[in-house]
């Protein structure tokens, strides 16, 4: 039986069409996913992200604690910001990507992906330490996201917080339409936006508030399509389709929160004798050249043999191109390098482009 | 469900009007809701052969790719090039506008094996329940 988020009837009724996602009961489309990634990219989009887990670290040894578990380096980041990294095992497989929501130094939210939950409170709990409690919260939050250069001009008028003052990365607590929230200047998107936490209870009265209030700027409801089109074209990566236990961080192209000199951290040595040594592959983005989409699991051939794998694939709706990311010898990683993406049997002409794929300065 | 009642039907959501000899195939507006915003699509060339039920061409959405089966078994006589670049001609007018290849019927008694729209009509609100 999949889990549903306290959002269900208002997708069904709101014509939602609901599939099953990481154990989850979500919508994968309202109006169609071409149409919302547009209502994204050019003016606001809602999704509901209650899927994702909530892991709360508390106690004085919060943050020295959190800092051994997690890549990035959290003694850099301000009480009221957050910071993306990720949670490795000994050998430098990544168990999750998450972001990080500094409350204070003993006050620290794990925001972790929705197929991840069970496994990540474990691996949290089990390697904390002591000096500091580690909770599964997931069930005590919903959580909505609402993204685009829109979003602001929407939101501003169902609260008191000046979101003027909120950052890209920070987050403050605030009321919105009456509901009290953790207000994230945070996204999945590329674009302007906002994640709002809020207790389950009150997530369909400020669903409907934000619905409301966006009406005007032509905000579209929107479902794990859409949230998966824009991530891609942003080269987001995605847990599970683009790296999991067996991949590093530095193999994934995420080197960039992977912070070797902050101090000890699970993974650490493992991740350091790897980028002494050199990564045995990497993850590119590419377009095809040739038609055809790329899918997650098609192999990436050259010279007629296997040399790695598609592991994310779409046709962008912004760009009009086939766009992927996939895993290659780093002979094939740099910039302009080309190759082949098997596809049904046939091979099909890539080239690795720069990412984001998207850059939403140069519309 | 908008299912004319001119067309023959498959369980694989493939319609197919006959005239003569010459069968026009595309797939129902039951499939392309179903798949969603189409971006893809794949088709055979004039002259290849086809055969009922084997895998003629792909359409993808922008999350899955889904395989076209042939109604009817015969020789590829046109295919609906504009397609190519604004496949989602399928999603806006399955029926018409969107159909995806003509083919030069082998053996008519195939045609018994379609279904009418009304027994392909109840076949999709069984495959839902």
């Amino acid at each position: 039986m999949p889990l549903r988020t306290p959002l269900y009837d208002q997708h069904v009724r709101q014509g939602g069409r609901m599939v099953e996602f990481a154990g989850w009961e979500m919508p994968v489309q309202y109006a169609g996913i071409l149409a919302e990634h547009e209502a994204v990219r050019t003016r606001v989009g809602l999704f509901d992200v209650s899927h994702m887990g909530e892991v709360v670290f508390r106690g004085p040894a919060a943050l020295a604690s959190l800092q051994r578990l997690f890549t990035n380096d959290l003694s850099r980041c301000a009480d009221g910001q957050a910071q993306y990294g990720c949670l490795c095992r000994e050998s430098g497989g990544i168990v999750d990507d998450v972001v990080v929501y500094r409350r204070s130094a003993e006050d620290l939210l794990v925001c972790v992906n929705a197929s991840n939950r069970r496994k990540d409170f474990e691996w949290l709990r089990d390697h904390a330490g002591p000096g500091v409690s580690v909770d599964d919260e997931s069930d005590a939050w919903a959580q909505l996201a609402l993204q685009g250069p829109k979003a602001a001009e929407v939101l501003q008028p169902l609260t008191g917080t000046r979101l003027g003052s909120v950052g890209t990365y920070r987050f403050t607590d605030a009321e919105v339409a009456g509901v009290r929230v953790i207000l994230a200047r945070t996204g999945y998107t590329g674009e302007d936006g906002f994640e709002l936490f809020c207790p389950p209870d009150q997530a369909g009265k400020l669903w409907a508030a934000l619905l409301r209030a966006g009406e005007a700027a032509g905000i579209a409801p929107c479902g794990l399509g859409a949230r998966d089109s824009l991530r891609l074209e942003m080269a987001y990566r995605l847990y599970g389709n683009d790296m999991d236990d067996g991949t590093t961080p530095l193999e994934a192209g995420l080197s960039w929160v992977v912070k070797l000199d902050k101090g000890d951290f699970i993974g650490r040595d493992a991740l350091k004798r790897q980028k002494e040594q050199g990564v045995p592959r990497k993850l590119v983005g590419f377009v095809l050249t040739d038609p055809g989409i790329a899918r997650h699991g098609y192999p990436v051939l050259q010279d007629g043999r296997p040399v790695g794998a598609v592991t994310s694939g779409t046709r962008s709706p912004t760009l009009g191109t086939s766009i992927g990311l996939a895993y290659v010898p780093p002979a094939l990683a740099a910039e302009g390098s080309t190759f082949a993406v098997e596809i049904r049997g046939r091979p099909a002409a890539a080239k690795v482009v720069k990412t984001p794929f998207h850059d939403r300065r140069k519309p | 469900m908008n299912l004319p009642d001119d067309l023959k039907y498959t369980k694989e959501h493939e319609w197919c009007r006959m005239k003569g000899k010459r069968a026009t195939v595309g797939i129902t507006d039951h499939a392309q809701s179903s798949l969603g915003d189409i971006v893809y699509v794949e088709l055979p060339e004039v002259g290849d052969v086809v055969k009922k039920g084997e895998s003629f061409g792909v359409v993808e959405s922008t999350k899955a790719v889904s395989e076209l089966f042939a109604p009817v078994s015969g020789k590829v006589v046109e295919v609906n090039d504009p397609l190519a670049d604004a496949p989602e001609t399928i999603n806006e007018d399955p029926y018409e506008e969107g159909w995806m290849i003509q083919v030069e019927v082998s053996d008519e008694k195939e045609l018994a094996g379609l279904l009418d729209a009304a027994s392909y009509g109840k076949f999709v609100e069984e495959e839902q329940a």
